[in-house]
């Protein structure tokens, strides 16, 4: 070639490569074609009204929204989809099948507690990263330490303090509580720290009765009349699902919430099917926010893409899940953005890993903080709210919203929570 | 070739394939897999030693359940790890708990004994459900690593390991349901089937038939239930839930009753075919698995097992 | 005293839906002698159909007390439309065979049912409170009831009563009876047994169905809601003796009155009630209250 042909092909080439790297992400050094994350969620059962669909249609919206801007690193994200349902084995076969037959680069998802306690000596075994992203048993760092597994939304304790606190401010004065909770770890667990909660806080409380049926019975007008016999100030309930709105509309129906005032630690159900007055939570600024929270423009996002691809009512509700689960992502998206820089190329789990650790990123419900847990939990504000008719909209939706701060309601680093609650909650900061 | 050689150079030359081989070719996720399906066929075994005597249950998952909550609490309080004592801790409370409960049930049969094992595995279950504090509820017991034989493994050579147990404890008790099928007890069941009266008539203890009988496929849920607890590494109550009890018996049909081998094959079946109704249609698997035991009840009422019947056969002549 | 009352009526609410769901269950097993495990799913079938009915009436606004009719109508059409298909497509090619296949027929149908299930009405739960709500509370005992649970009562009541009227009175009674007793004999007395069959079990189909409608109104609906009342059902009819419509009835009053007990005094007791009499009852009497041993032909 002439010395002029080459210089040419040099300046066209050099003048490609700007044009190209000014258009489009270049993709990192050592990076996959693409990043395949396994999503994991209730696609069957009770658990996948409330829970399961909404999670896993948030996921798939949130993923299409990060492949349309340039995915992570550069690469597409992929989902593969699968259902949290069955027995411990069969959760812990699928999780193998998608870390060794699918070959993700991570996993996340799991509502169900049980499964939140299976699934991690699994992922330190087969080096996955795993985000836990909706289940709420405070015992997965409290009683372990995993090394690939974190959980970017705040454990069941602030469910249960939090309604503590937002009792005693809507209701000083109350002197008899009681609970109705399924007779499951859940429930025992939900129940266990509201009351221990509302007994630290009001030592002069009496607690009158805890009543435990079934799982899934759906008929409570036994429990219902024993609860109207005993006209508790306060009826505390972790019921979720088809129990919380056959509840909600029995007890309306007979009155018990005309004697009673009711309070849902976290609300697993549309807000459509419960009856307005019970007192609410949502495990974090979820569906129940302040209207500061509501202008967080990520929020706005979420809420118009959810809304364009699956429809909402009137009041914009959605599940909690379907929030915790666009949490996950981001958490990830954030830990791979930052160990892609530290690394200069395309990091190893382990690298992600350690970027995760003790890492904070904004989401639809504020700025979410790996705060406890050795910096593998997440922590974040309780929202509690009353329900109320709202007829200008011709739907439900909240009054006397109060936020809970992240501080106030978790427990600090290293302490298990029953502890901090049972001392006093030493280094609160509410 | 001598017949004896022949069957043990078929014997040998499985063996190797079983237990060199696939761990060698095979995906981690399909070992798994195999563990997991050999672990419950012994379940499915116990389910098919009482198919002998006419003797359906819908309760097996109370021994599976027992069998695993053997291991766990014996992992939870006495802190045992050897995954060998752990199996035969859960072997004890299984014979322990089929001898009690056998007492009971021995003496009923059809429809009845169905749901009276049913009864009690409800009963275990919402006991292991209440008895939270002692038994983790829902939340359930992790297991932790097992060591092995003293020898402590980890990742991938542990999971080798897991595997090569769960193969050669399903061969040894299934070769051990083969003696006790020709033994003298085992032609009992088999009588006791056509018609109990007539065995009764001819001296024979019936209700000793059974009852022994029934330890025995305790014994075998519970080291299934064991086995699963070491591979799985958590147990939750479900495992004594009816819907366990179902899939054993679906496994069962699906494999068929003609032979000590069909639980492995149907259980390996089973196993594959729920990965893949829920990798392809993860919203409606019940569907799809409810469609193949259709098929295999209309097109195969033996199981898949009564397909060997088509492979060739050496003809005496 | 008024405790007393209180747990009587709780008992009898109680009791009076597990008689309505459990009854279809007898009822296909006295006659076809086949414990029919896609029960719980037409149970969910009646439901949901019977909540979608009123529903869509509901928006129309117009008088309520047209809904429990509907609720009636959508139970009448799943049982005569589902119940002879079952029973004529799959359930008459395996007569023939082990009581093993049948069950496993109607488990492979039930889990068929429980994803049609899922695809036709979605997973969000469906809660077609209107007949609930319009019959309003009465105050009993010095606490307020809802009067929808004791319509159920009555349901019951009228549906125990029919069906003896039905089975001891007429001449579709005798011949039921006929083909429960011996089959092969009433085939030849000349008496069209595949046609008696797909009658019983469409009519065990459309009250496993008035279970189903009549709950719509109480219970919220989720995927999963037949399989939890199959086990409930199982354990009643159970104790009450597989095909006695009398024993499910005894069956129903026993286990409505201990759970309602058991809420009172031994709440956490409240889970396993149920199983403890059953297990209790099979221990010393196998068959159930009022069910038949079977006698072993030689």
């Amino acid at each position: 070639m002439s010395w002029y042909a080459k210089i040419s092909a040099l300046i066209a080439l050099s003048g490609f490569c700007v044009l190209s790297a000014g258009t489009s992400a270049a993709p990192v050094a050592g990076a996959p074609s693409e990043l395949k994350i396994g999503v994991v969620a209730f696609l069957s059962g009770p658990a996948s009204g409330p829970f399961g669909i909404p999670s896993r249609n948030a996921a798939e919206v949130w993923i299409d929204k990060i492949n349309r801007e340039g995915g992570i690193g550069g690469v597409k994200v992929v989902p593969v989809f699968t259902d949290e349902a069955g027995p411990a084995d069969k959760v812990v076969t699928e999780f193998r099948r998608l870390a060794l037959d699918e070959k993700v680069s991570a996993v996340m998802g799991y509502i169900s507690s049980a499964n939140c306690l299976a699934v991690p000596p699994v992922a330190d075994e087969l080096k996955i990263l795993t985000i836990l992203s909706d289940c709420g048993t405070d015992r997965v760092f409290e009683e372990g330490k995993h090394a690939y597994v974190f959980r970017t939304n705040s454990h069941t304790v602030i469910d249960g303090v939090g309604a503590a606190r937002y009792v005693l401010t809507i209701k000083p004065d109350v002197k008899t509580i009681a609970g109705i909770d399924q007779d499951y770890a859940w429930g025992r667990d939900s129940w266990e720290v509201f009351k221990r909660s509302m007994q630290k806080l009001k030592p002069d409380v009496e607690v009158v009765d805890a009543l435990w049926p079934k799982i899934f019975a759906g008929e409570y007008s036994a429990e219902i009349s024993k609860l109207l016999v005993e006209k508790p100030d306060v009826i505390f309930t972790s019921f979720w699902g088809g129990d919380l709105v056959t509840f909600s509309g029995q007890a309306k129906a007979r009155g018990l919430l005309e004697q009673s005032t009711v309070v849902v630690n976290n609300t697993g159900a549309d807000l459509k099917d419960l009856a307005p007055g019970m007192l609410i939570g949502s495990r974090g600024p979820n569906g129940i926010v302040s209207p500061d929270m509501a202008k967080n423009p990520l929020r706005k996002e979420f809420i118009a893409l959810y809304k364009q691809k699956y429809g909402l009512a009137a009041n914009d509700y959605i599940a909690h899940g379907a929030y915790h689960y666009v949490q996950a992502l981001q958490g990830l998206k954030a830990a791979y953005e930052k160990a892609i820089k530290t690394a200069g190329r395309w990091p190893t789990t382990e690298e992600v890993a350690a970027a995760f650790t003790h890492s904070e990123f904004d989401t639809p419900s504020g700025r979410v903080a790996m705060g406890i847990g050795g910096g593998h939990q997440a922590i974040q504000p309780a929202g509690y709210g009353i329900i109320k008719f709202d007829s200008a909209l011709g739907v439900n939706t909240f009054t006397r919203i109060e936020m809970f701060p992240a501080r106030c309601v978790n427990p600090p680093d290293g302490m298990k929570s029953l502890e901090w609650i049972d001392k006093g909650f030493p280094g609160a900061q509410c | 070739m001598d017949k004896r050689l022949r069957a043990i150079a078929v014997l040998l030359v499985s063996a190797l394939l079983l237990l060199v081989g696939v761990p060698l070719l095979l995906s981690g996720w399909l070992l798994f897999l195999l563990t997991v399906a050999s672990a419950k066929a012994l379940a499915v075994l116990g389910i098919v030693l009482l198919l002998r005597g006419k003797l359906l249950t819908f309760g097996h998952a109370l021994y599976y359940a027992t069998g695993a909550y053997a291991a766990g609490m014996a992992v939870r309080y006495l802190g045992v790890h050897e995954a060998l004592v752990l199996l035969a801790l859960a072997l004890v409370a299984g014979v322990a708990m089929g001898a009690l409960l056998g007492l009971l049930v021995a003496r009923y049969r059809a429809v009845y004994f169905a749901l009276l094992n049913l009864a009690f595995s409800m009963v275990l279950y919402g006991m292991l459900l209440k008895l939270y504090n002692v038994t983790g509820g829902t939340d359930g017991i992790g297991i932790g690593e097992p060591t092995l034989a003293g020898f402590r493994l980890g990742g991938n050579a542990l999971r080798i390991a897991m595997y090569e147990l769960s193969v050669i404890l399903t061969a040894v008790l299934v070769y051990f349901t083969h003696r006790f099928f020709v033994s003298p007890l085992g032609y009992t069941l088999r009588a006791i089937r056509d018609n109990e009266v007539r065995v009764e008539y001819m001296g024979v203890s019936v209700w000793r038939a059974v009852y022994v009988s029934y330890i025995i496929a305790g014994a075998l849920g519970a080291v299934s239930g064991c086995l699963i607890a070491l591979s799985v590494g958590h147990i939750t109550p479900d495992l004594a839930f009816w819907s366990q009890s179902g899939e054993f018996v679906f496994v069962a049909i699906l494999g068929g009753t003609g032979s000590v081998l069909a639980p492995v094959i149907g259980s390996v079946l089973f196993e594959a075919v729920r990965n893949y109704a829920f990798e392809l249609s993860p919203y409606t698997w019940q569907m799809t698995l409810g469609i193949v035991l259709l098929l295999i009840i209309f097109f195969l009422p033996g199981g898949v097992w009564s397909l060997t019947a088509y492979l060739p056969r050496r003809s005496s002549r | 005293m008024r405790l007393l009352l209180v747990v009587g009526l709780d008992g009898l609410a109680y009791a009076s839906w597990l008689f309505l769901v459990s009854a279809g269950l007898t009822f296909t097993y006295g006659v076809l002698r086949v414990l029919n495990l896609a029960h719980g799913n037409l149970y969910a079938l009646g439901a949901y159909l019977g909540a979608t009915f009123v529903m869509r009436y509901a928006a129309t606004g117009s008088t309520p007390a047209l809904t429990y009719a509907l609720l009636l109508l959508a139970a009448v059409i799943i049982g005569i439309t589902v119940g002879p298909l079952i029973e004529r497509l799959f359930l008459r090619r395996v007569y023939s065979r082990d009581e093993e296949v049948q069950l496993l027929l109607t488990f492979s149908i039930s889990l068929i049912l429980e994803d049609v299930v899922k695809l036709t009405w979605g997973v969000s739960p469906i809660f077609a409170e209107l007949p609930y709500t319009f019959l309003g509370r009465v105050r009993l005992g010095g606490i307020n009831y809802a009067w929808y649970p004791f319509l159920l009562t009555a349901v019951a009541l009228a549906v125990g009563g029919l069906l003896w009227l039905v089975v001891t009175r007429t001449r579709l009674g005798k011949v039921l009876t006929s083909v429960i007793t011996d089959r092969e004999v009433s085939l030849t007395l000349g008496i069209n047994v595949p046609r008696v069959y797909t009658l019983a079990f469409a009519a065990g189909a459309v009250l496993a169905a008035l279970g189903g409608a009549l709950t719509a109104p109480m219970f919220s609906l989720v995927p999963g809601v037949g399989a939890e009342v199959l086990v409930t059902s199982f354990a009643v009819v159970a104790i009450g003796g597989l095909g006695s419509i009398g024993g499910a009835a005894l069956g129903a009053l026993l286990v409505g009155l201990a759970r309602s007990a058991a809420v009172y005094f031994f709440p956490e007791l409240d889970l396993f009630a149920i199983y403890l009499i059953m297990a209790a009852v099979l221990a010393f009497r196998p068959q159930g209250f009022f069910g038949e041993v079977e006698v072993r032909r030689i």
